[in-house]
């Protein structure tokens, strides 16, 4: 039996009221160990801030979730996952906004690793395109700016 | 060959995705994705009213009292259960207790328009709350969202992750509406409006609606992909 999937619709600009505290913006605690806070900016092809957007973040240890503020900023705090993944450890990321019909699928890379050199998906991408996955060091965490259009758009992947 | 199910996010008629819909094609992983190393709901508690959108308050919000029910199925059939479902939407005036929402129409005090709930084993959700209204928005001239539900399911499989919205049969703000109209194929708009149900109809209180979800299967990867090439 093959059912035909239910379409997708945007998650539009209200869902801060039912988006509940069911799902937070911790994987892990703060200050556990290997704890990381990733935080950064949603922009949109005028490199706007959008402040109605809703970052997700999924990877074996758990998920977390985390609404865009007044300045297009999302943070969460994750942890850099072990083993299962093939490839470079990496988080894969969804983002749903006003103006997205269906979520946009992408990746987070963590910087400075050694597997990035050889992971089939970096590899796959130009320099420029690349450097739209790795995070930055930002003090002790990282930034994950998200660029929905423009020169420096964020790579997305199909679902 | 299918029609895809899900919209292009570059809808022009949508006003909003101009600016927000990527531009480059979407790239295509060599790998499914992660499953949860733990049960997503570990840990997490849905109180016993928090399915009951109309007992949040004090006071019974106004409008007509509805439930809504259904199964979670991934494509294969099988029940996708102990999925988080949440919902959201405005009163029955058509205003969301949100504070961005501008629409002069009058806020319900007993009324927040939130609600979650677990599937059962069989991947059933139910909802009890009222129907909601329309309102106007600026997309285009005189333009009016037609009554709708936001549905979140999240279950522990990310390709199974979706958000999308319920919409009521015969709402003549259907044809005229972009979000609707941006699946190309009414065979697949359909899939989004909820059947009235005599059966789940409760004499001298509540008009019942059914309303079946299908996400993607467990293993699906990225080239599983409903048909579109």
């Amino acid at each position: 039996m093959t059912l035909p999937l239910t379409p997708s619709q945007t998650v539009g600009p209200f869902f801060a009221i039912g988006i509940g505290p069911t799902i937070g913006t911790h994987v892990v605690a703060e200050g556990s160990p290997g704890a990381v806070r990733i935080s950064g900016q949603v922009l949109d092809g005028d490199g706007q801030p959008v402040r109605d957007a809703l970052v997700e973040t999924w990877q074996p240890e758990g998920v977390a979730r985390s609404a865009t503020d007044d300045e297009g900023q999302f943070a969460v705090v994750a942890i850099k996952p072990s083993g299962a993944t093939t490839g470079a450890p990496h988080i894969d990321v969804s983002v749903f906004a006003r103006g997205l019909l269906t979520r946009l699928v992408t990746r987070l890379y963590f910087p400075g690793e050694v597997a990035n050199e050889t992971d089939l998906v970096l590899q796959s991408l130009t320099p420029e395109e690349r450097t739209t996955l790795v995070a930055a060091a930002d003090g002790a965490g990282l930034r994950f700016d998200i660029h929905l259009q423009g020169t420096r758009e964020t790579v997305f992947f199909d679902r | 060959m299918a029609a895809p199910a899900h919209p292009p996010n570059n809808t022009p008629a949508y006003r909003s995705s101009e600016l927000r819909a990527p531009k480059r094609p979407l790239r295509v992983l060599p790998e499914r994705f992660p499953d949860l190393s733990a049960p997503l709901m570990t840990g997490i508690t849905i109180g016993p009213l928090d399915h009951d959108l109309t007992r949040q308050h004090e006071g019974e919000p106004l409008g007509e009292r509805i439930t809504i029910s259904g199964a979670v199925r991934d494509e294969e059939g099988a029940p996708v259960a102990g999925a988080l479902v949440e919902v959201w939407q405005a009163n029955a005036a058509g205003r969301y207790a949100h504070v961005s929402d501008q629409h002069p129409a009058p806020l319900d005090p007993n009324f927040s328009g939130a609600g979650r709930c677990l599937t059962d084993d069989e991947g059933r959700y139910h909802f009890i709350t009222i129907k909601p209204g329309a309102y106007p928005w600026r997309n285009h001239p005189n333009a009016w969202r037609p009554a709708h539900v936001h549905f979140s399911v999240f279950s522990d499989a990310f390709a199974q992750r979706l958000v999308t919205q319920m919409y009521f049969l015969g709402d003549p703000l259907l044809p005229l509406d972009p979000l609707f109209n941006a699946m190309p194929d009414p065979a697949v708009r359909e899939r989004l409006v909820a059947r009235w149900s005599l059966e789940l109809t409760q004499p001298e209180w509540s008009l019942g609606y059914e309303w079946d979800i299908v996400v993607a299967g467990r293993d699906a990867t990225p080239l599983h992909d409903d048909g579109k090439e």
